[in-house]
């Protein structure tokens, strides 16, 4: 089961290494990366496979979304069920 | 991978443009609750509600943050209230109304919709009992929406109904006159009423439907205005692509959240309601999609032409995300719920009677529309028989929410906070149809042939 994690936000001093530790530490196996700084802004998005997860998706939403919050960046954690309902007929 | 762009698009639909899933409604058969006697009756309506709904709010809440989507409201619709009523013709239906309301604080929604009656033909049994205790229903209690069917185009229109209709409005209105006349906001006279329908405060569980269901209410007009400025100058043929398509993205997410809620509560699917629902939020506005397409302001000569490529757009583009498609599916125009359109009435650009023309090419009604506190019942019932006469004629739903804010005139607000909205109370025009009201009887059913 997938899941893409996306962080947008000011580029600061190991983003990238926090919200990966975080992952690492739950299980979650980190499968894609794409990540651009632009005029100083951050975007990442990772394609991350959740199905060994030690904790509840939920679970994994807040301590990311609060892991951002810590950094001054926006971390979205969502199921990619909604992107292919989206954007794939 | 999902391409970093679409994934972005989506984000930013839900943080910046308002993406959300209105509402998860579901719909609960009550007639295994029927009893001649009212308290045991109660018992029962009660007691499935909770058993039935009980997960709902959590249930909701879980998909919301699994799929990252906002899931606004969670809500109940149950069978018309009259056909219970009928088997208790001595007791005030008020009892219902009061157990809907302490069903509804159990569960945690926020609205139940089904304090209703079809009387498109005739009053059955019960129906006239329910419709005269709705100004009180409405009054002593927080969460119950009414609604009250009176015409069809297979039916004609219940003149009787509409002048009675007119009278519950004003009463009601008069009774919660406190509460900047909230009651009134709770209900609904309908002509060919959905039976599927999720948003409140039309919302009833239909006799043809099955035990129980799960019907969502998409939303998302912030988004399609984005998508509009975003794409620029281009002609009315690109704009009604890009409509269809954004409302094609807002679909897919309603159509997932409904397949996700039906399968985590073990009910069958009913519908997706391809509804663009505004709220008073800035940017989450209808009258702003029209204005984005260049009128200067919404109620502008071109806002019914408008409308209807808006209404007609979001609707092919959400036929196709969606495996079954109900409810009242097209744009609203609730004018104290949408930024847009109380900036229009309050500069005066958008009128009464503009609306009703809008209201001939989109869902619903008159909505959510504050006129003057000295409307009389009469005036009331004229408005409702050509909103009626719309439907009718034009084989739509058409529906008339009026506020009558006693004790105040045109041009001064109410203000009812939160999703209600706020707005300024509009002119009326003050000539009387009271002789044409008081004859009662049926206006017949239309010619479905010779269209012209």
């Amino acid at each position: 089961m997938n899941a893409i994690i996306t962080v947008l936000g000011k580029d600061n001093v190991g983003i990238l290494a926090k919200v990966s530790n975080e992952c690492a530490a739950v299980g979650v196996n980190i499968t894609e990366v794409t990540q651009s700084v632009l005029q100083g802004m951050f975007a990442m998005i990772m394609l991350v496979d959740i199905t060994g997860c030690t904790v509840s998706f939920s679970q994994l939403v807040d301590s990311l979304t609060a892991r951002g919050e810590e950094m001054g960046v926006k971390v979205h954690v969502m199921h990619e069920d909604i992107f292919n309902a989206m954007h794939k007929i | 991978m999902i391409n970093s762009h679409d994934i972005l698009e989506t984000i930013n639909m839900i943080d910046n443009e308002n993406l959300d899933v209105r509402t998860i409604t579901m719909g609960i058969s009550l007639l295994d609750c029927i009893d001649s006697d009212i308290d045991k009756a109660c018992d029962k309506v009660y007691d499935k509600i909770c058993r039935y709904a009980g997960n709902l709010v959590r249930t909701g809440e879980d998909i919301s943050k699994d799929i990252g989507i906002p899931i606004i409201h969670k809500r109940i619709a149950v069978t018309p209230i009259a056909m219970l009523a009928a088997a208790c013709p001595t007791m005030s239906p008020v009892k219902f109304a009061k157990t809907l309301d302490r069903a509804a604080d159990t569960i945690g929604v926020n609205f139940v919709g089904g304090y209703s009656a079809l009387v498109h033909k005739g009053f059955a049994p019960g129906d006239y009992a329910l419709i005269e205790s709705i100004p009180e229903a409405l009054s002593c209690t927080e969460k119950v929406c009414s609604s009250v069917n009176i015409g069809s185009t297979k039916a004609g229109i219940n003149m009787d109904a509409v002048a009675k209709m007119g009278k519950v409005i004003r009463r009601t209105a008069e009774l919660t006159a406190d509460r900047d006349c909230i009651g009134a906001a709770k209900l609904v006279v309908f002509c060919n009423a959905p039976e599927d329908n999720p948003f409140m405060a039309g919302a009833f569980h239909g006799a043809g439907e099955p035990d129980c269901v799960i019907n969502v209410g998409v939303s998302g007009p912030g988004v399609v205005r984005a998508a509009l400025a975003k794409a620029g100058n281009c002609n009315i043929t690109e704009v009604a692509d890009i409509v269809k398509k954004t409302a094609f993205k807002i679909t897919r997410t309603g159509q997932l959240v409904a397949k996700e809620a039906s399968k985590r509560l073990s009910v069958p699917f009913g519908i997706v309601d391809l509804s663009l629902a505004p709220t008073p939020a800035i940017g989450d506005s209808v009258a702003y999609i029209l204005e984005e397409m260049g009128l200067e302001q919404c109620g502008a000569h071109g806002t019914t032409a408008c409308l209807a490529l808006l209404n007609d757009a979001v609707k092919k583009g959400g036929v196709m995300a969606s495996s079954h498609v109900g409810g009242l599916s097209g744009a609203f125009i609730p004018v104290t719920e949408d930024a847009g359109m109380i900036e229009a009435a309050r500069s005066k650009a958008l009128s009464l009677t503009k609306l009703e023309a809008m209201t001939a090419v989109c869902s619903v009604g008159l909505d959510m529309i504050a006129i003057p506190g000295d409307t009389t019942a009469e005036i009331i019932s004229g408005i409702i028989a050509d909103e009626a006469a719309i439907g009718m004629v034009n084989s739509k739903t058409t529906a008339v929410r009026l506020i009558p804010a006693i004790g105040k005139k045109a041009g001064e607000e109410l203000n009812f906070g939160g999703l209600l909205g706020q707005g300024p109370i509009m002119d009326v025009n003050p000539k009387s149809p009271a002789k044409f009201i008081s004859r009662g009887g049926r206006i017949p059913a239309p010619m479905q042939s010779l269209k012209n």
